[in-house]
């Protein structure tokens, strides 16, 4: 069996048959990472800012862990949510595991360190470079942050690209929390997940190939918006 | 500051269909076994259950053992599993109520074309795995306290092995899945005891068949139950039990008698009327 010939083929009448299965599986993929990607960014960019321009005890220490934490294992942090969404959890009461609302937390948790980390270091370099200026007009850290955080916008789009890029290819915490019921929390990876579970390879990396497809899309039209952003404030 | 805006807007709204997504349907949460899920079982019953009742179904497919402690911990309604001794300490420890027979098929032990053991063609499941320990030859376990899992450590007792002796030898655990443990089975031409309806709708199949069936100990029994509504209030009786009487009712079991891979029937219907 030319099994790379037959992952093709598969991918193509995929893409082909613009199967509604398949549709809703690749929106509810992006609705869940993009929410994620969203609300985390929202927390982390202050967060990470704020590491850069302030100093205080034990923020080493902070931004040590942070970075550690880029390590997070995703089925760790599916298992964690996890506990802390069932309802023999302390959140269960909201009842949310199993929906998609728990994939996003999932999602945005295992994405934060990322975002926040990288955040830091950025504003970190720039803040290097401009910290005199910004005392001399008197802006305090948060007015600091935020300028610089409006000044590096565009490698800022990088990093939360990179992170909807983690939050999209993960398999192990959207499994857990999420469940991978069929119509409800499949996504793309567990789609994929359970096809090499039933052997279906070729329909496995089919899969593979069209979710690629789609965060290229993505990539593509995050790019040319930051090119004609940037043009337009040159 | 136009595009910031927009930006914030495109956030909650993205936000807004993550959350808001969720439609105001009638549903259960049923914790079942992947042999259930992966066979196709579920697929081909469970619109006939939603076109009857309005209810959906929503099935998390995972071993029996941890869909026995999802059902534990209240975050399913029903659990549909196969594993009779572990239902019966759910049940008597309070978890859940109501067990009822729904079904069975059976456990088929798979290997190489090779047969390095020997045991092909025979119909005494404990032989073979004492015949397949003897000869050292690679044995994939499950190794995820998985109804099947149970079942092989069954048979090994019967067959009077320690398969714990071959760890790190000729018994490997794989501590996954039915579909990614005969994945692996496949591609290292090992023994591993599957159940049939997983295998008929397995397609990585590579050297493997077939060696050992017709075993009366490899009859695999089914049994669904109700999670304890007195445990967890927040349970969906009525939802749960419209389930559970419809899938041993007649509509049920002749949905379950119906269905078919290749042309053979992997579930055999035993609800008790």
């Amino acid at each position: 069996m030319s099994t790379f010939g037959a992952v093709f083929g598969e991918a193509f009448r995929l893409i082909g048959a613009l199967d509604l299965a398949l549709l809703d599986i690749v929106w509810l993929s992006l609705r869940v990472s993009l929410s994620a990607v969203l609300i985390s960014t929202v927390v982390a960019l202050p967060f990470g800012a704020a590491l850069a321009v302030t100093r205080f005890p034990g923020r080493d220490a902070l931004v040590v862990t942070v970075n550690a934490l880029l390590g997070l294992p995703a089925v760790v942090v599916g298992l964690a949510i996890y506990l802390l969404l069932s309802r023999a959890g302390p959140l269960g009461t909201f009842g949310i595991l199993f929906t998609p609302a728990a994939m996003v937390v999932a999602q945005a948790v295992l994405i934060f360190p990322l975002i926040a980390a990288l955040a830091r270091q950025a504003v970190a370099d720039a803040w290097r470079e401009y910290a005199e200026q910004m005392r001399s007009l008197g802006a305090g850290p948060v007015a600091s942050s935020l300028a610089l955080l409006h000044d590096l916008r565009f490698s800022l789009v990088t990093i939360v690209l990179a992170a909807f890029g983690r939050a999209i290819a993960e398999v192990g915490a959207v499994m857990i929390v999420g469940g991978n019921i069929d119509g409800v929390t499949r996504v793309m990876t567990t789609a994929i997940a359970l096809e090499t579970s039933k052997g279906d390879l070729p329909l496995a990396l089919g899969l593979g190939i069209v979710l690629l497809g789609i965060v290229l899309l993505l990539n593509v039209g995050a790019h040319l918006l930051k090119e004609r952003a940037q043009r337009h404030h040159a | 500051m136009a595009l910031n805006r927009r930006r914030v807007a495109a956030a909650f709204l993205a936000t807004a269909l993550a959350l808001g997504a969720q439609a105001q349907e009638k549903s259960i949460v049923v914790a079942s076994t992947t042999s259930t899920e992966q066979s196709g079982l579920f697929g081909h019953i469970l619109p006939a259950f939603a076109k009857s009742t309005g209810i959906a179904v929503r099935v998390v497919a995972l071993g029996t053992g941890q869909a026995l402690d999802v059902g534990r911990r209240g975050d399913a309604d029903v659990v549909f599993v196969h594993d009779r001794a572990a239902e019966d300490r759910f049940v008597a420890e309070g978890y859940g109520v109501d067990r009822r027979d729904v079904m069975y098929n059976d456990f088929v032990l798979i290997g190489p074309k090779s047969d390095p053991a020997k045991v092909a063609g025979g119909r005494d499941v404990a032989a073979a795995l004492k015949a397949i320990a003897a000869a050292r030859a690679p044995f994939v376990s499950r190794g995820d306290k998985s109804g099947t899992h149970a079942a092989e450590l069954r048979y090994f007792k019967d067959a009077g092995v320690d398969p714990g002796e071959g760890k790190g030898s000729w018994y490997r655990e794989t501590g996954s899945g039915m579909g990614p443990a005969l994945n692996t089975a496949s591609s290292m031409n090992a023994y591993v005891l599957a159940d049939r309806g997983t295998w008929l709708a397995f397609r990585n199949r590579g050297e493997l068949r077939i060696v050992v069936e017709g075993d009366t100990r490899m009859f695999n029994p089914y049994g669904v139950i109700l999670v304890n509504p007195a445990k967890h209030p927040h349970v969906k009786q009525a939802e749960g039990r419209a389930f559970m009487d419809w899938i041993v009712a007649a509509e049920g079991q002749a949905a379950i008698a119906g269905y078919k891979v290749g042309g053979e029937q992997l579930f055999f219907p035993d609800a008790k009327r």
